[in-house]
This record gives structure tokens, sequence and C-alpha cells, in this order.
């Protein structure tokens, strides 16, 4: 039972990875930006579809698949943030949500009209393939692959924020962009470049699960609500809060098809709302990254 | 529609005619609707009457977005409540009144339950909130096959008959006679709504969108302000909902989906959330476009994204409040207020 318990920790573990990678590109955007994107979710279903082309019509390896992917969907961010969400900073933040949501639907169709109705899955990548025992059961070296780059990507954000000098400049910008602007620093070029290494990210997480999972044009709909839940648990804004929700909400969601398989859906709203009540500003909300 | 208010400014006769063109033209809408199974039917009918119940809709929707100024993504929720407890009903007890009575009173006590955590909240926490409970409510709905048919959705619900007091039980099976249900419903809906927001009630909820700190230190109650705004809000949509039970005779999933949560919010925007008719015209255009739309192409999501885009970048006052603006500047004179300014203005702190 013990063993059964810490190997669906595991299975746990490896899915909220996923989870952190979009989440950590939407609270970093939301964190300095100001703009909490809808659209998040459907540049993740973007990265997978690019990562799916590149691997199976133009058969490159998977490593630049993902790399690729992530270029592509960080130039589509860029046009995005520089053409579309510029224009609504200064206005309430439900017309920003009303404008990502469009482009939710845009992306959607757009995906369908490219791609047409595919499922296939690629094949795994030979080096990743297989299964080593954990616990005595077979555990996919996938999925540890995929927690060594869940966590390569979170050292990755503390070295570029807190040790790079483009970390200091988009520090500054996120707590006060007119001080920011006022010492010479190109806000609206930081603010792009932020949007587009959020994008990049989420098209990472995409891209990740082609192996493993089917690509289908309602992907983004459905990581992007569980990320929203994982962000608003962590605190809008702090990307230690939304590396803790996304743990959190992985592990709810592992256990939570092992213990009540019916209600599993619903759990990740629960503890949402549950925390709001408790502290309406998430876990560690307050103070943005 | 819009001059009443400003009206009161003006002086002599201008104000009692300004005062009475709306009424004579919101008198003939009326009469129209109601007189329109002479002239149309089958498929114009029940064109009609879907429009006329997302209107109602939306209607619910923007009484809290377009006035107290809180975005919801979850009213699809109270929706679906109304529509799955008015085929409950109506499948055990045909009596059409008796499931809308019903769906209000159920979708009125999820609003109670929702808005009771989600009013402490503002912005993105109450979209994101309303968002939640809204697929909570979605997931009860695709999982509880016993209660709701799950996927294949609640079918078979009956086009039961209207029982009155004093009037015997009149048969709602002719789209007619049901089409005539619905618009006699949504017109007494919509004035009482009107009646709300031109009420000290509607006066607070617009200032709680303008300032909720000065509302506060007004000694104003802003979270029971705006959680009896949300159950209003909750009940008419839940009515909208008690309404599509029987004139599709089934209820899908779908109906809790955040894609339905989508259509109100559309359709206020397309119609001017600032304005009192503009959910009513969005619903008519949204529902025009969804036709034409799909009856060309498969890819209405692209269409209406596109619509949304350029509406929030370009025409955030939609098309009525597009047409006032217009209005106001080819007739000059005292400027008539808007019933709400710009829903969104100022709300940043």
């Amino acid at each position: 039972m013990l063993g059964t318990l810490l190997f669906q920790g595991l299975v746990g573990l490896s899915g909220a990875m996923y989870l952190w990678l979009v989440s950590a590109g939407l609270t970093l955007i939301f964190g300095v930006l100001r703009v909490l994107n809808f659209a998040h979710g459907s540049l993740y279903m973007l990265g997978a579809y690019l990562a799916l082309t590149l691997v199976t019509s133009l058969h490159q390896p998977f490593w630049s698949a993902l790399l690729l992917g992530a270029a592509g969907v960080a130039a589509v961010g860029v046009v995005l943030e520089r053409v579309f969400i510029r224009p609504v900073y200064r206005l309430p933040i439900a017309y920003q949500l009303l404008l990502t949501f469009g482009f939710v639907l845009i992306f959607d169709d757009l995906v369908k009209i490219v791609w047409g109705p595919i499922y296939q899955v690629p094949p795994m990548p030979p080096s990743l393939g297989g299964a080593v025992l954990v616990l005595g059961r077979p555990y996919p070296v996938y999925n540890l692959f995929i927690m060594g780059a869940g966590a390569a990507v979170a050292l990755l954000l503390w070295a570029v924020l807190d040790l790079t000098r483009w970390g200091k400049l988009v520090r500054a910008a996120s707590s006060d962009r007119e001080m920011a602007a006022a010492v010479g620093i190109n806000v609206p070029w930081v603010f792009a470049e932020v949007f587009a290494f959020g994008a990049a990210l989420a098209a990472l997480g995409g891209a990740l699960t082609v192996p493993v999972q089917t690509v289908s044009p309602g992907m983004g709909e459905g990581i992007i609500i569980t990320a929203f839940i994982v962000v608003v648990i962590g605190g809008l804004g702090n990307l230690w809060g939304a590396f803790v929700g996304a743990l959190l909400i992985g592990l709810l969601q592992a256990y939570g098809t092992l213990f009540v398989p019916v209600f599993d859906l619903a759990l990740a709203f629960i503890v949402m709302a549950l925390v709001l009540i408790w502290r309406p500003e998430g876990l560690f909300g307050g103070r943005p990254a | 529609m819009s001059g009443s208010a400003g009206s009161r400014a003006a002086v002599g006769g201008a104000s009692a005619a300004s005062r009475a063109w709306p009424l004579a033209a919101w008198a003939v809408v009326v009469a129209g609707l109601l007189l329109f199974p002479l002239v149309g039917r089958g498929f114009a009918l029940f064109f009609l009457a879907r429009i006329a119940i997302l209107a109602l809709f939306a209607m619910g929707f923007n009484l809290l977005f377009g006035y107290a100024g809180l975005l919801s993504f979850g009213h699809a929720a109270f929706y679906s409540a109304g529509a799955y407890t008015a085929g409950f009903i109506l499948k055990a007890y045909p009596s059409l009144l008796a499931g809308v009575v019903g769906g209000v009173v159920v979708a009125s006590l999820l609003g109670l339950v929702i808005g009771f955590f989600c009013v402490r909240h503002i912005d993105i926490y109450f979209a994101m909130l309303t968002l939640a409970f809204g697929m909570l409510v979605f997931s009860l709905v695709w999982k509880w096959v016993a209660l709701t048919g799950g996927d294949n959705g609640f079918i078979g619900i009956p086009r039961a008959p209207l029982v009155l007091p004093g009037v015997g039980p009149v048969s709602m099976t002719p789209i007619g006679h049901y089409y005539e249900f619905v618009m006699a419903v949504t017109i007494l809906t919509v004035a009482g709504l009107w009646r709300i927001v031109q009420s000290p009630f509607g006066l607070v909820l617009r200032a709680l969108r303008e300032n909720p700190e000065r509302v506060e230190f007004a000694g104003i109650p802003m979270r029971r302000y705006r959680l009896t705004a949300f159950v209003l809000s909750a009940a008419v949509a839940g009515l909208a909902g008690t309404l599509l039970a029987p004139l599709e005779n089934t209820v899908g999933p779908e109906t809790a989906h955040w894609a339905t949560s989508g259509e109100p919010v559309l359709a206020s925007l397309l119609g001017g959330a600032s304005t009192f008719t503009g959910p009513i015209v969005g619903a008519v255009l949204l529902e025009l476009i969804k036709e034409v739309v799909e009856r060309h192409t498969q890819y209405w999501l692209l269409a209406m994204g596109t619509v949304l885009v350029i509406l929030v970048l370009g025409f955030r006052g939609g098309v009525v409040g597009g047409l006032g603006a217009l209005l106001r500047r080819l007739r000059p004179g005292p400027t008539p207020q808007a019933a709400p300014a710009d829903p969104p203005a100022a709300t940043e702190p």
C-alpha cells in the first residue's frame, strides 16, 4: 500500500512538471506585464503541434524539435504582444482577459485549419524510451526525464532572473515601469522579451508532451484552466508559488484518480476555492517575482 | 432608452418628447415580437426564441459586468442548473410553470453559494473563481451520469402545458404557443431588470463599479450588494436555461461548459456592455452571425475570436454604445447620460 502511494506520487510529480512549465510562463508574464494571458494554453498547444510537425514531417531529432518549436512560438509571442496586447495595457483587466480569450478561439480553429484532425503520436526518442524499476514497478524513463527538465527550468529561471543583467532589467520593469523607463530601460522591449520567454516555456511544455500524449486542438483549454488554478493558488506573479502550486495540483490529480476517480476533475477547483477563502492573495501572494 | 436620465436636465416640452419616444419604440418592438407568429412560422419562431433566451442570459450576465463591474466566466453554471432542473421537473411533473420556477430557484440557490465565495474578490480573482466554480459544475454534470445522462445529455424533456390559475391548460406543443410564452417571460424580465437598474440599488451597483472605496466609506455594505447582484444575475441566467430545456427537448453538458459562459460575454460586448439594451442587440447579432458563419464554414470559433479581438481593440462601446456616441455627436445640446458609463472606466486602482 505504501509502495502504491509513493509510486502514484512519482506519477503525480511528472505530471506536475508540464503544469509547472505552463504556469511559470503565465505567472512570469503576469508578474512583469500585469496581463493574465488566457491564450497561454494555446501557445502550449502550438508548441506541441510545431514539435509534432518537426519530428514527423521534417524528420528532425526530438531535441531540435523542442528548441525550434519553442523558438517558433516565442516569435509568435512577440507578434502577439507587440501588435495586440500592448494596446490593452491601460484597460481594465477584464478587457485583457477578453482579448486573450479571443485568441484562444482563433488559435483553436487555426490549428484545425493548418494541421487538420491529426492524432498520431510520434515515436519516443530511443534514448528516453523504456522503463526502470522503481519500488519494484516499472517506471517510464521519459517521466524521469520530464522531472529533470522541470527542475532544470526552475534552476534556469532562478539563475536568469537573479543573476543576469537581463534579469535585473526584468525585475526593475516589473516593480516600477515608469522608474525603469526613466533610468533608460527600454521597457516595451523588456515586456516583449518577457512575453516571448514565457511563450517559449509554454511551448516547451507542449512539445514535451508530444511523445506521450495525443495532440489535439482542445489541449490548450484543458491546461490553461489548471494553470490558472496553479498560479492563483501560488499567488499571481510569484514563480516560487507557481512551482509549489504545480506540485500540489499535480500530486492532487494523481491521488485523485486513485481515490476519488469520479471527482478528480473537481478536486483542483475545490482546493483553489479553499486557498482563496483562506488566503485571497494565494499562498505566496503579495510580492510579485 | 438612454435619454431618460439626462432628459431631466433638459427643459419643458423637449423632456416629455424625449421620454415618449423610447416608450413608443419599446411598444412597437414588443407588439411586433408578440404578433410575429401571425406571419412567421417554424424555424423563424424557433430562431427568435433562441435569440430571446440568449438575450436573457446576456442580460443576467451584464447586470454583473456592465453595472457592478464584475466579469464572470462561469455563468454557464447557472444557465445549465436552470436547464437541467427544468428538465428533471418537466419529466416528472408536466407543468411548464413548475419547471421554470423550480429551475430559477435552484439556479438562484447555486448563485447564492457560489456568489458567497466569489464576491469577496474583484477583477482577475473574481473572473478566475467564477471560471473555477463553473468548471466544477461542468465536471459534476459530466460525471454524474445517473442523474444527468452525462455525455448523452438529458433527453426527452416534454414541452409541458402551461397551467395558470383561472385558465385551463394551454398546450405548448405548437412552437407558436411556446414562442409566445418565451417572449412574454423575456419581456417581463427585461422590464423588471429595467426597474432594478433604475432603482437606488442599481445606482449603488454602478457606484461600486466606479469607486468601491468611496462607497464603502459611505457605509454601504459592499459585499451584500455584490452578492444580491450576483444572485439576481444567476437567477436570470437560470431562467434563460429553463426556457431552453423545453425548446430543445434535451439538455447537454455543453450548456455548463466555459464556452457557453463565453456567449453572454460576447453578446454583451458586441451590443455594448455599458448600455441596458446592449446585451439584447448583441444576442440578436451573435445568433445571426452564428447562423451565417455556420452555414458557410465550420470555423465558427475563428470568426468569433476575430470579432472579439476587434471589439476589444477598437469598439469597446459595442453597437449600441457606438450608435449612442454617434447620435450624441449629431445632436448638439445637453448630452444625455448613457445608462452606465463605460463599464471599464476608472476601475483601475
